[in-house]
């Protein structure tokens, strides 16, 4: 009993960070049609920028939960700035060229990791954070990282919030629709383009807040952190619908439990394969994800 | 509104090939052709949704080098062919995203469709085909449009439905001028002024709509329908 808690405490905790990649993930792709593969590099700067400025820019601040917050939190709005940039420059010259934003978001993700390398070199850093978040609390015989529920209780609140915007604000209600008709968007006169810039800045930051999770999850920040995340996260999308958040969310969830499940009652590894298998099983059964299985 | 010399190219086929004329301000001028000739492309192209080549003039302004969003701001409204209401948004939400000036015109929305008001809170995408062309109608009637593109608004409707548009277009051409695409001669009898004629992507016969179909030989010629 105690075993099955914690796994199914930790695969919620990994579907968690899952949720908060897919979600910019599934909104970038379905209000613009942009598979974008420079996704981890949001991850990667979320989780960077709160580790350097944490070592660099708050490490006078004597208390550690203060100083890993304000780094946090630093994080959070430079990997928002960095997205929004990456849609400005890179991605809005490139409009309605699909193979060509295919092929730039790929050569930033690849850039970008050398680019880290190159400055702070290859090895992953030490992530500093609050000793609580490394304790465990007792449940049932379940000593669960107390990080995990950080996690868990971060991608509830995101979950919300979008929910939120995308239901009670105009930009959610042009998001929503463009997801559903670009065009027609633009023909009701509505510059859709303020949504893509807007999209992608939500989704830098619910991206660097899983880079975030991912240092306190991990201990560690790593140049390639954000790429592997980011190829579940694309399951994740498939899987619950591509510009489905609430389906993503019932992705995030069903990809973690099984990756830590079959890992651990079989083999590791196996969990990895079988999260495959799932996405097409989905996939064959209902091309259009969870979200086309359940309103078709 | 003028339009001079509009081309459009979709993949290899040249679809509009120096489509010319002009609609005059107040009432309905009918945009006509048999199935693919370009009407509803050339709506299309007015309003910047496909790539094009000429000149559309709107109040002395050029509009081809606008954007799509900036052609509509200055009060184009466009109700499509297909309806395209948004199917997981809700009546109301649909009606709020068309919301362009500070002064929607609910009132005359609620007027006219006074069922869109009592189903605001169902999902667009139950409405039945008649029900989703009033709303369709009703975003581009909502915000003080000087002209509104209306394309194939009875397309797939029974016959009842077909008046009751064709009464909701009557109306509407007393407040706002209209281009209508339309293949039902009788709503175009009943409701235009002007007739303009497309072929093979361009224009062949501008007239009076009521002299126009007073030709029966050629409206069966440019139309290949008996008028």
């Amino acid at each position: 009993m105690s075993t099955w808690l914690l796994l199914t405490i930790t695969g919620l905790g990994l579907g968690a960070m899952y949720f908060l990649i897919a979600s910019g993930l599934s909104l970038i792709y379905g209000l613009m049609g942009v598979l974008n593969f420079a996704h981890g590099a949001f991850i990667t700067v979320g989780g960077y920028a709160a580790w350097w400025t944490e070592v660099n820019l708050f490490d006078g601040i004597h208390s550690v939960w203060l100083r890993f917050l304000l780094a946090a939190l630093l994080g959070l709005v430079i990997g928002g700035v960095f997205a929004a940039l990456v849609e400005l420059v890179l991605i809005r010259p490139l409009y309605n060229r699909h193979i060509e934003q295919v092929l730039v978001t790929v050569g930033l993700s690849i850039a970008f990791v050398a680019l880290v390398q190159g400055i702070w070199g290859p090895d992953a850093k030490a992530f500093a954070v609050p000793g609580w978040l490394h304790a465990t609390t007792t449940i049932a015989g379940a000593h669960i990282p107390n990080d995990r529920w950080i996690e868990i209780a971060t991608a509830a609140l995101v979950l919300v919030l979008l929910q939120l915007f995308l239901r009670r604000t105009r930009y959610g209600l042009i998001i929503r629709a463009g997801v559903e008709n670009r065009a027609m968007v633009t023909a009701l006169g509505i510059d859709v383009r303020k949504a893509f810039t807007l999209v992608f800045a939500i989704g830098g930051v619910a991206a660097a807040i899983a880079g975030v999770l991912g240092g306190v999850y991990f201990n560690v920040v790593g140049p390639d952190q954000g790429t592997s995340l980011l190829i579940f996260a694309f399951i994740v999308v498939v899987i619950g619908g591509l510009g489905s958040i609430a389906g993503s969310a019932v992705a995030a969830m069903v990809v973690g439990l099984t990756q830590q499940y079959v890992n651990f009652y079989a083999s590791a590894g196996v969990g990895d394969m079988i999260v495959v298998l799932l996405l097409g099983v989905v996939l064959l059964a209902s091309p259009r994800g969870l979200v086309g299985a359940f309103t078709s | 509104m003028s339009v001079r010399d509009l081309h459009v190219h979709l993949g290899q086929s040249h679809v509009l090939q120096g489509v010319t004329f002009d609609v005059p301000e107040g009432g309905v001028t009918a945009l006509l052709g048999r199935n693919g000739v370009g009407k509803t492309t050339t709506l299309r192209a007015i309003l910047g949704l496909v790539g094009r080549r000429g000149s559309v003039r709107f109040d002395g302004e050029e509009l081809t080098s606008l954007p799509t969003h900036r052609v509509v701001q200055r009060r184009i409204g466009y109700v499509p062919e297909d309806r395209d209401v948004f199917a997981a948004l809700t009546v109301a939400e649909n009606l709020r995203l068309a919301e362009r000036d500070g002064d929607p015109r609910y009132e005359l929305v609620y007027d006219l469709f006074p069922d869109l008001e009592a189903r605001g809170a169902q999902r667009a995408g139950t409405l039945s085909g008649g029900q989703q062309q009033m709303l369709a109608i009703a975003r581009g009637l909502l915000n003080d449009n000087r002209i509104l593109l209306v394309d194939e608004p009875t397309k797939g409707l029974a016959p009842a439905l077909v008046s009751d548009v064709a009464h909701v277009l009557e109306r509407l051409s007393e407040l706002t001028t209209v281009l209508l695409v339309e293949q039902n001669l009788g709503v175009v009898r009943r409701i235009a002024r002007g007739a303009i004629v497309l072929d093979q992507g361009r224009v062949v016969h501008t007239s009076g709509a009521e002299e126009l179909l007073e030709q029966p030989e050629l409206v069966k010629r440019l139309l290949s329908v008996s008028a």
